[in-house]
């Protein structure tokens, strides 16, 4: 075999190709910087197909500046070129050779794309089970066998298999974690449900962000959300803070009343409250406010007081509250912390 | 003879409403598909204004949703389609050697519900916001919203996909029956094969399009349930419909630019174009695969992972006969002497181009990995790098090259230079960043994205690329005022063309050839040029020529549609069906009234050819 299809040079090229793309973007977004299983052989599927196109592009490119700079028309020639018809011999080679490219691009792609299917099965004992329900903006994740729902944040052990099944409560949306899998649509209806698996990867106290990758509105580019990986440790006591947490972990008694008055139909704390719109156990230990704003006080002031202006088009009312109410339920749902 | 025939000769505007005459409506389309090629392409730069830093507040939500969906929908099926027509119409009968399409009348209905369907659709942004689902109108998405924005989409296409439609059926007509003689299918220039083999794809996938426009219609005007997921609906029907028309039309979209493509290189390396019969089977079998590949759209919605690997490999397939076209273009070029005149330019930026958009659509075929690309910006990359860098520079090398059959003037030469590397150059710095964009996260569609995620720098210089491409488009605009007021020009062959529809003076004659011309071999008129004769042999005597009559009534059965459009989008049934009843009338009047045409009279015809005109 030729030298330069020996192993160690391909290697070489594909390491040369990876630190090309590398460190392009952030680290917790970008497809480029793989954080698990699934993202990391994603990426190497990118590489392959990205080796095989520059070489594709390379001869294009080189043959093609050589003709343009060889055959100018010169000043003064009079001559008609010769009028070729063609040529079979090199009709063949550049048939044969995109066709031995293919089948070779072919083999690990039909491979992955099996390897990375899932299916309606429950999960194995070793892996996590979760069920995502997009909203128009917001995401809803349930943990069937922790019996929890939360929103907009993920939460997962580090180093294990998460099997998804996914399905939306109104339009298509899709789900995407760059650095943790590919994205996956979710309908609606219960006969086009969707399963897919990914891996958290070995790092820990890391938040990634995920997207919504369909158009669903007039919020979409708004619809983000976060998933945190922590240790298993970490994680078991996150689940057990999360069930035991209720209405009264927050020390706000006049911003409970109002909360309970004019939000739990649709917002649950703990066992507490509504479901159409997001859980908001734990709120105060969020990462952002309605998914995007900064979390801070004056944020969650503004989205209670013009949910339209944050995020327009979503489903929250204009709920009719004085400027201390609002003060009052802002400080409550801060105080919501999970012990 | 002709003791009933009738002709009147219209001037001014009635001329141009009544027109059934090929190279006019060819104009007419030119000019419709060029203003809505103007109206998208503003929608676009005003998007890339808002993105152009992060978390801008220019263009959000909903306002932002609408200029996507309309700069889409506009690009596809209100400027590129009819610009392609244009040039189908203006020099697909030249080509091949006839006085006109076979149906005219029918050619002029075709325009005329295009031209109200594109306008209707456009009126949605004085009445109440523009369709806000995307091109794509994805159910339930598009059948949820409340406005009726998506209404003037379902109402707009249906009525200019219908226009569609008749002129796909009327060239496959034209071409199949209407040849010179010694015209046979193959000495057929490869631009004339292109729109055959087009036209044959959009008789197959355009139905697909009206069934899936009428299912949505029922679902908004008349609360039917195909896709409500509640009523036992699905929403995945609408999705298969849609690629089911929406993937064989990338190739009713590019084929011609491949073969315009294939004209230019051909004339300008002054060489026929090499392995003319692979480039043929190669076109066919494209047309024939685009039909064999819509799930490639489809790959994150769940199908499983047996249909996602039998579509990838499909697709990948479509990468042979795309590939023989690239070397065959440059092997062209091999041994030729390259003249660099805009058109060749154009010609020139578009094969590297276009090559980077095919490589990343080989990317895209491999699921597992797409599911990282898929609706992101990587994937608006690509279909950029291929109707953009693949269907406009065609399109653009295709007018600086006819300009002068269609208009009787040759572009500024220097203002077209400025025109191709403004475009050029902006293009690529427009596009070439979002690959790496959708890379590092950013999902498509979205009117905004946080600062901190290391968006910014690129979406900063696509926007710079953007704006360079609108100053590429104004030099083209100014290229073309200057030379509307300049004189006609004197030659009729200014590149020293191979084909039929450089052998005709300028201006073409109405009857485009006062005697069918005999052709003798693949690009017929350098054979003649070659033999020593310079002009084509006639295959007839000079005789009387039988003419079709120019009608007002496809402009009004157009029309009633357009009225009908209104009354289904506000549910007003009388409206609707006085819209309707308009269409019926115009059809039975074209029924009923005895039009045989009217004839051009020997002597007539004699005096032509004895003036120089024709």
């Amino acid at each position: 075999m030729k030298k330069w299809l020996q192993k160690g040079r391909l290697v070489s090229l594909f390491a040369m190709l990876a630190l090309l793309l590398m460190g392009c973007g952030d680290p917790t977004l970008s497809a480029l910087i793989p954080q698990g299983e699934v993202a990391d052989k994603q990426f190497q599927l990118m590489l392959i197909s990205i080796s095989i196109m520059i070489l594709v592009l390379v001869v294009v490119f080189v043959l093609y500046a050589f003709v343009l700079l060889k055959f100018r028309k010169k000043k003064g020639d009079t001559s008609t070129p010769k009028q070729v018809e063609g040529n079979h011999m090199l009709e063949l080679l550049w048939t044969v050779i995109p066709i031995l490219l293919l089948i070779i691009l072919a083999v690990p792609t039909v491979m992955r794309t099996f390897e990375f299917s899932a299916d309606a099965k429950p999960a194995s004992k070793n892996e996590l089970s979760i069920k995502v329900t997009g909203h128009q903006y917001w995401w809803e994740f349930e943990y069937p066998k922790e019996e929890l729902i939360t929103s907009q944040e993920l939460v997962l052990p580090a180093d294990t298999k998460v099997h998804v099944e996914l399905s939306s409560a109104d339009v298509i949306h899709s789900f995407w974690i760059p650095s943790l899998a590919g994205k996956t649509d979710t309908n609606p209806g219960d006969k086009n449900k969707n399963y897919m698996w990914f891996d958290t990867g070995s790092k820990t106290d890391v938040v990634y962000k995920g997207k919504c990758a369909e158009l669903c509105g007039a919020s979409h580019a708004l619809m983000d959300f976060k998933v945190r990986v922590v240790s298993k440790e970490d994680y078991k006591n996150w689940v057990a803070s999360y069930k035991a947490a209720d209405g009264k972990s927050s020390a706000n008694a006049n911003g409970q009343q109002v909360f309970e008055k004019n939000c739990l139909s649709c917002h649950a704390v703990g066992q507490e409250g509504g479901n159409t719109g997001p859980s908001l156990t734990g709120f105060g230990d969020k990462d952002r406010v309605a998914g995007i704003l900064e979390h801070n006080k004056e944020n969650l002031k503004a989205w209670i007081k013009d949910p339209q202006e944050v995020k327009p088009g979503n489903n929250m009312p204009k709920v009719n509250l004085s400027d201390e109410e609002i003060d009052a339920v802002s400080d409550y749902l801060l105080g919501l912390k999970l012990k | 003879m002709a003791t009933h025939e009738s002709h009147k000769k219209r001037s001014g505007l009635m001329d141009w409403l009544t027109t059934v005459d090929h190279k006019k409506i060819g104009i007419l389309y030119l000019l419709a598909g060029g203003f809505f090629f103007l109206i998208g392409g503003l929608e676009a730069i005003l998007m890339r204004i808002q993105l152009m830093e992060p978390d801008s507040k220019i263009f959000t939500g909903e306002l932002y949703n609408q200029l996507l969906t309309m700069h889409g929908t506009t690009m596809i099926f209100l400027a590129a389609m009819p610009i392609i027509f244009g040039f189908m119409n203006a020099i697909l009968p030249l080509q091949i050697g006839a006085r006109d399409v076979a149906f005219p009348f029918v050619n002029a209905v075709g325009f005329w519900l295009f031209f109200f369907g594109g306008l209707l659709l456009n009126l949605s942004w004085f009445l109440g916001g523009a369709p806000e689902a995307g091109w794509t109108a994805y159910a339930p998405l598009s059948t949820v919203a409340e406005d009726t924005g998506v209404d003037f989409y379902v109402l707009g296409l249906q009525i200019a996909g219908a226009g569609t439609l008749a002129g796909g059926i009327n060239f496959l007509v034209t071409v199949i029956n209407m040849r010179a003689p010694g015209m046979t299918f193959m000495r057929m220039p490869l631009f004339t094969w292109a729109s055959f083999v087009t036209s044959g794809l959009i008789l197959f996938a355009f139905p697909a399009l009206t069934v899936g426009i009428f299912l949505l219609m029922f679902e908004r005007v008349f609360d039917a349930n195909f896709f409500n997921a509640d009523m036992g609906g699905n929403v995945l029907i609408w999705e298969h419909i849609f690629w089911i028309f929406g993937h064989p039309e990338v190739y009713i979209l590019i084929l011609p630019a491949f073969g315009i493509i294939s004209e230019i290189v051909s004339t300008f390396s002054s060489k026929r174009l090499f392995g003319y019969s692979a480039m043929v089977f190669a076109t066919v079998l494209i047309g024939f695969l685009g039909f064999m590949v819509w799930v490639h759209h489809m790959f994150t919605v769940g199908l499983g992972p047996v249909a996602n690997s039998i579509f990838a490999v499909a697709t990948m397939a479509i990468a042979i006969p795309t590939g023989v076209k690239i070397f065959n273009w440059i092997f062209t070029m091999w041994g030729g002497q390259i003249r660099f005149t805009t058109a060749m330019l154009f010609a020139v930026g578009f094969i590297p181009t276009f090559v980077m958009g095919g490589v990343t659509g080989v990317m895209l075929s491999v699921p597992a990995a797409d599911y990282q690309y898929h609706d992101s910006y990587f994937v608006v990359a690509h279909f950029h790098y291929v109707i953009v860098g693949g269907l406009i520079l065609g399109l653009f090398a295709g007018l600086y090259y006819w300009y002068p059959r269609m208009f009787n003037r040759v572009l500024n030469e220097t203002l077209g230079k400025w025109n191709f590397w403004l475009f050029f150059i902006g293009f690529h710095l427009t596009f070439f960043p979002q690959h790496w964009l959708g890379l590092m996260g950013m999902p498509r569609r979205v009117y905004t994205y946080m600062s901190g995620q290391e968006l910014d720098g690129a979406n900063f210089v696509s926007t710079i690329g953007a704006i360079l491409m609108g100053a590429g488009t104004i030099v083209l605009l100014i290229n073309i005022i200057i030379s509307a007021s300049s004189k006609y020009a004197t030659t009729k062959d200014p590149w020293d063309g191979r084909t039929l529809e450089w052998a005709m003076p300028v201006p073409t004659p109405e009857y485009n050839f006062a005697q069918t011309p005999l052709v003798r071999g693949l690009d017929a008129l350098y054979v003649e040029k070659a033999a020593g004769n310079g002009e084509m042999t006639p295959a007839e005597p000079v005789g009387e020529i039988h003419m079709p009559n120019g009608s007002i009534l496809p402009f009004i059965m157009s029309l009633g549609l357009f009225i009908s459009g209104f009354g289904f989008i506000y549910a007003n049934w009388i409206v609707a069906g006085a819209g309707l009843g308009l269409v019926l009338i115009t059809m039975f009047l074209r029924s009923v009234i005895d039009d045989h045409g009217y004839h051009i009279h020997k002597e007539e015809v004699e005096a032509d050819i004895k003036g120089g005109r024709a």
